[in-house]
This record gives structure tokens, sequence and C-alpha cells, in this order.
């Protein structure tokens, strides 16, 4: 429907002089507008501004150079461990398992007063610190290098916890996602996904029949 | 009586610079556009607090269905039919052109290398359909899914593997693939989150 209005006829007649014509060209933009709309109207439904979120993780190698022994080692020291089981439980227990009592076994939850204040609880020192930082980077008097240099540090700096997550069969990827989210919330940069052993089934049984199993093991 | 005379004024509007508008958005749109790639199955990725973007080219991905069914995708056409014949000659299968011109333009793939011909030869609305209920064994004496990612790894050495996995996939399904990953001394990947806003109370 471009129309192209030309002054043609309109008017007078001039007197001799210039006779060339006065094209006064409007095009009709609406249909061409129409179209743009159209257009934009599927580049915006097809594509995907927001780029996916990722979580980047390193697993240990699966060598069998570490032995149960350097494991042993990191539990005996500073270690968490995490057992992931469906539902929205977790139970934890600190250092070396203890077969014996059964309440040396925790159970928590993903909710912020749960799992997280027992590891913000444990890791005080380094959450400060990083705490100070963003401070510190907030009013610029550091810069974005320096600062995740320093946080790097801190994060696998001494006295700070080696959390060893375990999952269950029943947990779900969520709960596998919630608990390493956990870890990036408390800053801790020492964390393992590690498979879980018979050793702990037995614990959150005997934790779930009150320790009826250890006593019976003993007797 | 008099008449109010109306003047009569034109309702022509000048579309010009509304036109000048959305050819600007149009072109904003399709230089920053990524299409969306087709899944085969509806994934809905657990939110995580977790800020680093995912980078956009060597990526292998990963899919993980509720069910725990595994597909993959790659964003190059041409490593997926390098990575196809290698895939083939272990399993002692030769692709034909057509086959693996078929194979190139899929969004996704998932299927038990042995029903590889039968998938190609159908037709793009009947492999959707299919698709969903077959991908990639992982199970320890069928892992076509470790040979997969050794071929792909070995077509291109920069890929990047991402995984996307729904949030009730079971932990076993999630434990296999990571063992085979493991076995592949695939030791770096990334998991594909969504955007969850959450921060550590302070104190």
């Amino acid at each position: 429907m471009a129309e192209i209005q030309s002054n043609e006829g309109d008017g007078k007649k001039k007197k001799g002089g210039s006779k060339q014509k006065k094209l006064s060209v409007h095009i009709d933009f609406t249909p061409m507008v129409d179209m743009n709309m159209l257009l934009i109207t599927f580049f915006m439904l097809c594509t995907s501004l927001s780029k996916p979120q990722t979580m980047e993780i390193n697993m240990p190698s699966n060598d069998k150079k570490i032995t149960e022994q350097d494991r042993d080692k990191v539990k005996a020291s500073e270690a968490i461990t995490l057992v992931l089981t469906g539902g929205d439980s977790i139970f934890y227990y600190s250092g070396l398992p203890n077969y014996k009592d059964f309440n040396s076994l925790k159970i928590s939850s993903y909710k912020s007063d749960g799992i997280r204040a027992f590891l913000l609880k444990r890791n005080t020192q380094a959450v400060y610190k990083i705490n100070d930082l963003k401070e510190k980077k907030m009013q610029l008097k550091i810069t974005q290098e320096q600062f995740t240099k320093q946080v790097s540090e801190i994060k696998n700096g001494k006295g700070t916890p080696v959390v060893i997550i375990k999952a269950s069969d029943r947990a779900t990827y969520k709960n596998l996602i919630d608990a390493l989210d956990e870890m990036q919330i408390c800053n801790i940069g020492k964390y393992v996904i590690d498979k879980i052993t018979p050793g702990e089934t037995f614990l959150i049984k005997n934790f779930r029949t009150k320790g009826e199993l250890s006593r019976n093991a003993v007797k | 009586m008099s008449k109010v005379k109306v003047a009569r004024k034109s309702t022509r509007i000048d579309m010009t610079a509304m036109s000048d508008v959305t050819v600007l958005l149009l072109t904003f749109f399709m230089l920053t556009s990524t299409f969306v790639r087709k899944e085969p199955v509806q994934v809905t990725t657990p939110g995580s607090v977790s800020e680093i973007k995912i980078p956009e080219t060597n990526i292998l991905s990963i899919l993980i269905g509720p069910k725990g069914k595994v597909f993959m995708s790659m964003d190059k056409q041409g490593d997926m039919v390098e990575t196809l014949t290698k895939v083939g000659k272990d399993y002692g299968l030769t692709f034909t052109s057509e086959e693996l011109k078929k194979f190139k333009v899929l969004s996704a793939f998932g299927v038990p290398i042995k029903n590889m011909k039968a998938y190609l030869a159908m037709k793009a609305e009947e492999q959707d359909k299919v698709l969903a209920s077959l991908g990639i064994p992982t199970d320890s004496v069928d892992n076509q899914f470790k040979d997969w990612v050794k071929n792909a790894r070995a077509t291109n050495p920069d890929f990047r593997i991402a995984i996307k996995a729904d949030q009730n996939t079971p932990y076993k399904v999630i434990k296999n693939v990571m063992a085979s990953l493991q076995d592949l001394r695939e030791n770096r990947y990334n998991l594909i989150t969504s955007l969850k806003n959450e921060t550590a109370n302070k104190k």
C-alpha cells in the first residue's frame, strides 16, 4: 500500500517558468512496522537471553593411590561428613564415625537454621574474614582480582573444615545441588563428593532405630 | 443556526520513526539471539546461588531427565559427525553419508547405538516421539555413555562438559554418570543450575 502522493494537477498552473512536477514522497510505513513487529516477536520468543548458571566442580581422580588411611586421616582432623538421603533431612557427623553411639549422627535440614547454621559455626573465622573482604570491596579498597585471590586463600587456609558429601541412592539431584550450594554460602573451599559406604548406611539405620543395631552388635 | 465547523484533520501518522525503532530492536534481537535448543525431555534445573555463566562454545552437554534418561548434545555439527563415526567404529558400525547428514542436524541425541540406524531412518516427527523413551545406556554392563564421552573428547579436546539434570533425578543416575566421567579422568565439569537468590545470613 505504499502510496506515492503526487501533487500533480493540484493548485494553479503557474505561468510558464518551472515546469518541474513537485512530488512529495510519502510512503506509508505501517505495513513495514507490522512486519518488523512480527519479526521482533519471533526473535524475542525464540531466544534465550539469560544464560544458565553453572557450578564448577572438581572431582577427585579415580586413582587408587588415595588409600583408606589417607581418607581416615582427613576425617579425623577437620572433616564433616554429610549424608544426603531422600526427603528434606540430611545427616551429618564430624570426625570419624562412631558406630557405637547412635547420637554421634545428627539430623538436620536444608533450611537456613539447619545444616547451614552448623557449617557457618564451624567455619566462623573464614566467614568473618570473607565478610570483611566483601565490605572492603564494596568500598573499593581492593580490586576484584585481589578479592578473588584472597577469598580462595582464606577458603583453603588452615583450620577450615573439609566437607565430605555422600548421597544415598534415594537422594535427588536437587539435594546434591542444595548441599553444594551450602558449601558456597558457608564459604567452604574444601569439599568432595564421595560414595556412600556401608558404614554410613549402618549409622543411619542405627539412628532411626535409636541404637538398636549397635546394641544387638554388642550382644 | 450556525453549524460548528469541525476542522478536518488528517489522521495519518508518520510511521517512519516507529519503523526506525522496530528495525533497531529487530537488529538487536537478531544479533544477540542464541536459539533455544529443543530438548528431548523437559528439565527443570535446581536453583543455586552460583553466578558463574557457562561459556558459549565447545560445550558437551549431558542432559539427564527426571526418569534418569541420558541424552547428549554438542554445539558443533562437525564434531557430532566425527563422534558418531568414531563411536560407530567402536561398535563395528559404519554410517552412510545420508545417515550422517541426518545425525548432524539433531539437536540432541540419546539412542542405544544398535538402534541408531533405525532411528536415523525415521522421520523427524517420529524421532521426537520415540527419543524421550530411549536414552543412552549408562549401566555398568553396557556403558555406551562412556564411549560417547571418550570419542567426543578425542574429537574435540577443548570440550567442556556440562551436566544438566532435572531436580527430581534420582542420585543413582547422577552417580553413574559421574563415575563414568571419573573413569575417563574427566574431573572438571559444570553443573547447570538456575539462579536462586539467597545469601548467607550474616552472623
